[in-house]
């Protein structure tokens, strides 16, 4: 299923010969409850590139999860439509074209560090010898090589997310979808794993959705930031982030005026401030809570 | 990256206290034990009881060593009914738990019936089924299965409903079947609950063996020859049998105990 780029959309995609890999078309989500509906999500139009990294950026309740997880099938959307490398998200995620990691590192408690990190891989049946290979290197990427037969329980919680991230990168995805997966450490972890993701992502050349709520965090690892209001959630502004190419990121850029530039861009797009697109006057008075400024 | 990759992993425990405590926990109810044995030789001993209604814990002794090789054989055949019953009485917990959490229909179904035969009491069914199967040892096993399924069954469908959201949601993302599903995340989350559920059906089973030898059938096994040894007067072997009986119990819950412990030892946190 593939759907033309519509004047609704907010950006074109920038290459036009690749098929995108992740389009949104005016998509609606309206949860039904027992206390009425809840509109999640209201007219969202959304391209992003192979190779691009996009974060979904809002206060509490603007849907930014809740797009994410559209994207991953884990909820249908009530209205429009949206593809994944031109497919519907359900043929994707059956194609297994993305891995995920969510705010919770999620590992199976019971399984050592190995274990986990090729649970998809021992799920769609790649042999042994493989999944030995693959997992070796993927903890080689993320650092725990000498943690491979430990239990979860026994890492610190930075440890963790590192093994998530790995799990979500077996299967060589094209697409990442990430979910907060920082959002529980704490900020000298955070950074480091920031730059290690940058790092991975250089590697691997995927194509990333990063939802967070902090605009430092956005702004560090995005090449392009959407910024969401709440009730009902809308995009209400993409930002593109002038910064360096992923690979050329280094810690540095976090003292950079260039840098300093784009979180102030971010953070007046987020207060409702600079007055673009979809920004609504009811948004002005609603949109900062929740979101970090640090 | 490297070196400022590695974080300090998280540090169990001192063994040493956990030792410390670990003593204090078993020589505290031991100590509590003999002086209540002391106290009790004391009564019967300077009160001049006689043995008709109570006999001293010597006179009890003598006869459980006198008749050690007649205990064991009476311990062997209801400890082999309580373990038929036990294993049993779980398999079914299991299966029906599992059938319960798989559909809501199956669910409706088994649930009224589970809670009818939570309140069936052993003594109502006892003398029947001791009348339906004439001079096996079947009734105390069905009688044992029966006590030990409820527990079971109970503790698995609890456990069978933990499994955490998000390895739910992520088990979606990997398209697994929905048997991948059950084997891989939600019976390993449901195995501590089956063995808590084991660990209260390990007594129950025991005593419903035992309880169940009052009501007719084979003699021969522990409870058969208390009622016996009540009924002609000879207390301390009537005794003999009941502490024979106290310590099979033990062996049972014991034994179950460890188990969970053991299931429960490689998943002690859910991961964050």
């Amino acid at each position: 299923m593939t759907t033309p780029d519509t004047a609704g959309s907010t950006t074109p995609a920038p290459e036009a010969a690749a098929p995108t890999a992740v389009q949104a078309t005016n998509v609606e989500k309206v949860f039904s409850t027992s206390s009425g509906q809840v509109h999640a999500l209201s007219d969202v139009s959304l391209t992003v590139a192979p190779g691009e990294f996009v974060s979904l950026i809002g206060p509490s309740g603007c849907g930014k999860s809740t797009l994410m997880r559209l994207i991953a099938d884990l909820e249908a959307p009530t209205g429009g439509q949206l593809s994944v490398f031109g497919k519907s998200p359900d043929r994707a995620r059956r194609d297994q074209d993305y891995g995920i990691a969510f705010q919770k590192a999620g590992l199976l408690p019971w399984r050592t560090v190995a274990d986990n990190v090729g649970l998809p891989l021992q799920l769609h049946k790649s042999s042994t010898a493989d999944r030995k290979a693959r997992v070796a290197e993927l903890l080689e990427m993320v650092g725990l090589a000498d943690f491979a037969d430990r239990h979860p329980d026994q890492l610190s919680g930075g440890m963790q997310q590192r093994v998530a991230i790995a799990r979500s990168l077996a299967e060589k995805p094209r697409l990442l979808l990430m979910d907060e997966p920082f959002g529980a450490l704490d900020e000298m972890t955070r950074e480091r794993m920031q730059t290690e993701l940058l790092r991975i992502c250089a590697e691997t050349s995927a194509t990333v959705v990063f939802v967070t709520h902090s605009i430092p965090e956005a702004v560090y690892l995005s090449d392009r930031v959407v910024v969401m209001s709440p009730r009902p959630g809308r995009i209400a502004e993409v930002i593109d982030m002038k910064l360096q190419s992923t690979d050329e990121r280094t810690d540095e850029l976090r003292e950079d005026t260039s840098y300093f530039d784009m979180i102030t861009a971010v953070r007046e797009s987020l207060h409702g401030r600079s007055g673009q697109g979809g920004t609504q006057g009811s948004g002005r008075t609603s949109t900062g809570h929740g979101v970090e400024n640090r | 990256m490297g070196k400022q990759l590695t974080d300090s992993p998280v540090v169990g425990p001192g063994t040493l206290s956990a030792r410390r405590l670990t003593t204090g926990r078993v020589l505290a109810p031991v100590l509590v034990g003999v002086l209540g044995l002391l106290l009790w030789q004391l009564l019967v001993g300077v009160f001049g009881i006689s043995s008709y209604l109570l006999p001293a814990p010597t006179a009890i002794f003598a006869e459980a060593n006198r008749a050690f090789e007649h205990i064991w054989s009476a311990a062997l055949i209801t400890g082999w009914n309580s373990l038929a019953g036990l294993v049993a009485g779980t398999l079914l917990g299991v299966f029906f738990a599992a059938l319960a959490a798989a559909s809501k229909s199956a669910n409706a179904m088994v649930n009224p019936l589970v809670a009818a035969l939570a309140v069936i009491p052993i003594v109502a069914l006892a003398p029947i089924l001791n009348t339906m199967f004439g001079s096996t040892q079947f009734p105390r096993q069905a009688i044992a299965a029966l006590a030990s399924f409820v527990p079971v069954f109970v503790s698995t469908l609890r456990g069978l409903r933990q499994t955490n959201p998000e390895l739910r949601d992520l088990m979606h993302t990997y398209a697994a079947t929905p048997i991948q599903i059950f084997f891989t995340i939600t019976l390993p989350t449901a195995v501590p609950y089956v063995f808590t559920g084991v660990r209260l059906a390990s007594s129950l089973a025991v005593i419903s063996a035992l309880v169940a030898e009052y009501f007719g059938g084979p003699r021969g096994g522990l409870g058969g020859i208390i009622s016996t040894a009540a009924a002609s007067s000879q207390y301390p072997r009537a005794w003999a049998y009941v502490l024979a009986s106290i310590v099979l119990g033990l062996m049972f819950y014991l034994t179950t105990l460890l188990l969970e412990w053991l299931a429960n030892r490689s998943r002690r946190a859910a991961a964050g």
